[in-house]
């Protein structure tokens, strides 16, 4: 059987499939990030095989969405169907966050507020080496709670990193509240500006608009660029978008049912 | 030791490429070898530990070998989590350099005492755990591992003229060194309080006590055969080190006795509790903690008298 393209509906399809099989939550997380995953593995990544030394650098920085990597990482044909069926049993590679020893996994994550300080290294490495590879971190907003997050965006500002790209998954929402109620974040792209990266605002669910904004990056000189791309919680699922309960809540069959019916019927 | 190791790594670094420096802001008249030799592969990323780790784990991951270097508290408790999810968790040569362990800053304060670095790195697995005792170890020690595919923490004292008889620059991972051969009573010492140690078994000498000395600079992977050779042979050993009594070369010592089922009682001569807010000169502190020599003397005494009855 040929195997799907790397699409947001067959992302949002393993979403749903692989959650429901294993009675797990993290679901809205997930379907927040479909397109940009779905923009970023059906093209943006320069990735030949996930063995290549100069392939770019993918660090899913807000680890707990890793289904939704899991799901590019099996439609680019990097694991096989019976290992995605794996997530989160015994003995599997697929956990809950994703580990590098999954093939295709460059960084582990999982604690936020990590990722954009191992993705700054990475890019230096690739500026030091005088190779073109560039590294992409996915960092979700509210993991700009953490003051780490803004040590690694002072330094890649500092030093210039041009081959750095982060995505800001501004949808609002954090595990026990909405971000403005918890720790207001307003103005994100303003903050970033103002530590000195190049921003990008953009439609987090438009997956033409976020290859375009990337293509359009200079990623050899200058500073480094950040897309904050404005998403919603859960998108694709009328019952869980902007919820705080799908944060962490697993679907029972019937919830998964209009589930599945809903982003059919949207695809 | 720290002056030493930098020159050492400015060696290491003439013959190999991967080698980086990275330092947290800290290393005024340290680091300057290095990095006016190799100013392109030199980098003070501010004061900013935990994204240093990070940016460390990402050179790595790249074919890096980097090295971070930093005051013991600020190298390891500070990014203690991204050591652990870094360089640990994916296996990667990053080389953590913590300065001054013990009471070595100590007009400084608690906030700049390195008291339990040894216990919290020791306790991850995957990581090589070294507290060299002097500056000839501290130089065997750096060569001998800086090459290891997994990440190393380095424990240095600032001393760089001190030398421990007997020693002789001597070093091996998962090995101990005795330097000094006695038979009443056995000290096992790690790092630059070493010293203190060595000057009480001299001293003990004219109390009519013979006295063995071993040092454990390699706490991970520990020395446990040689210590369990050397333990065998005395009913008693006193564990000295400038660290918390709990999670150091005294509970090492202590798990190898109990694990081993071997008859020798072990007596942590460490840092028991901080007293609050009071700060002073390093042999000050030492004396205060039972650490100086005349104090290791005073307590080896106590306790030969007590095995003795």
């Amino acid at each position: 059987m040929e195997k799907p393209p790397v699409s947001p509906y067959q992302i949002r399809r393993i979403i749903l499939e692989q959650s429901r099989r294993a009675n797990k939550g993290h679901i809205g997380s997930a379907l927040s990030i479909a397109d940009i995953i779905a923009a970023l593995y059906g093209g943006v990544l320069r990735v030949p095989t996930p063995e290549d030394s100069e392939r770019d650098r993918f660090i899913l920085s807000k680890g707990h969405a890793a289904l939704a990597l899991y799901a590019a990482l099996y439609l680019r044909g990097w694991i096989t169907e019976s290992m995605l069926n794996t997530y989160c049993g015994d003995d599997s590679l697929l956990g809950v966050h994703p580990e590098h020893t999954l093939r295709g996994v460059d960084f582990s994550t999982g604690s936020l507020g990590h990722g954009l300080c191992m993705g700054a290294g990475a890019a230096l490495a690739a500026r030091l080496q005088r190779a073109s590879r560039r590294v992409f971190v996915l960092v979700s907003d509210a993991e700009c709670n953490e003051g780490s997050l803004w040590e690694a965006v002072m330094f890649a500002a500092h030093h210039r990193l041009a081959n750095l790209i982060a995505i800001v998954d501004l949808n609002g929402q954090q595990a026990l509240g909405y971000t403005e109620e918890v720790l207001a974040l307003t103005p994100m792209a303003g903050r970033w500006r103002a530590f000195g990266w190049d921003v990008h605002e953009v439609d987090g669910h438009d997956v033409n608009e976020i290859t375009r904004s990337i293509a359009s990056l200079d990623a050899s000189s200058g500073p480094p660029h950040v897309l904050v791309a404005h998403t919603v919680f859960g998108k694709g699922v009328s019952y869980m978008e902007s919820q705080i309960k799908w944060h962490y809540w697993p679907m029972s069959e019937e919830e998964y049912g209009q589930a599945m019916g809903e982003i059919e019927a949207g695809a | 030791m720290r002056g030493t190791f930098i020159r050492t790594l400015v060696e290491l670094a003439e013959r190999d490429p991967r080698i980086l420096l990275l330092t947290g802001d800290l290393g005024y008249t340290v680091l300057e070898p290095f990095s006016e030799r190799f100013p392109d592969r030199f980098l003070n990323v501010g004061v900013a530990e935990q994204n240093m780790i990070g940016v460390a784990t990402g050179l790595a991951e790249a074919g890096f070998v980097p090295f971070v270097y930093s005051i013991v508290p600020f190298a390891t408790l500070r990014p203690y989590e991204f050591i652990r999810n870094g360089p640990i968790l994916h296996k990667l040569p990053v080389r953590i350099v913590g300065v001054g362990g013990g009471l070595e800053y100590g007009q400084n304060g608690l906030s700049h005492y390195g008291l339990e670095d040894i216990g919290v790195m020791r306790l991850q697995t995957g990581i090589t755990v070294v507290a060299p005792a002097d500056y000839e170890q501290a130089r065997a020690a750096l060569l001998s591992t800086w090459a290891l595919p997994a990440p190393v923490y380095y424990r240095l004292g600032k001393d760089d003229e001190t030398i421990i008889p007997g020693l002789g620059g001597r070093f091996g991972l998962g090995r101990a060194q005795v330097v000094r051969e006695g038979t009443d009573l056995l000290i096992v010492a790690m790092g630059s309080v070493v010293s203190e140690a060595a000057d009480a078994a001299a001293a003990l000498v004219d109390h009519g006590v013979s006295c063995s000395v071993a040092v454990v600079a390699s706490l991970a992977p520990a020395p446990v055969d040689d210590l369990v050779e050397i333990l065998a042979q005395f009913p008693v050993a006193l564990t000295v080190e400038s660290h918390y009594a709990v999670g150091g070369v005294g509970s090492l010592v202590s798990e190898v006795v109990a694990e081993r089922g071997l008859q020798c009682r072990v007596v942590r001569c460490g840092v028991q509790a901080m007293l609050d807010g009071v700060t002073g000169g390093q042999s000050h502190l030492r004396r205060v903690h039972g650490l100086s020599s005349e104090m290791l003397v005073k307590t080896a005494l106590e306790l030969l008298d007590k095995v003795g009855e």
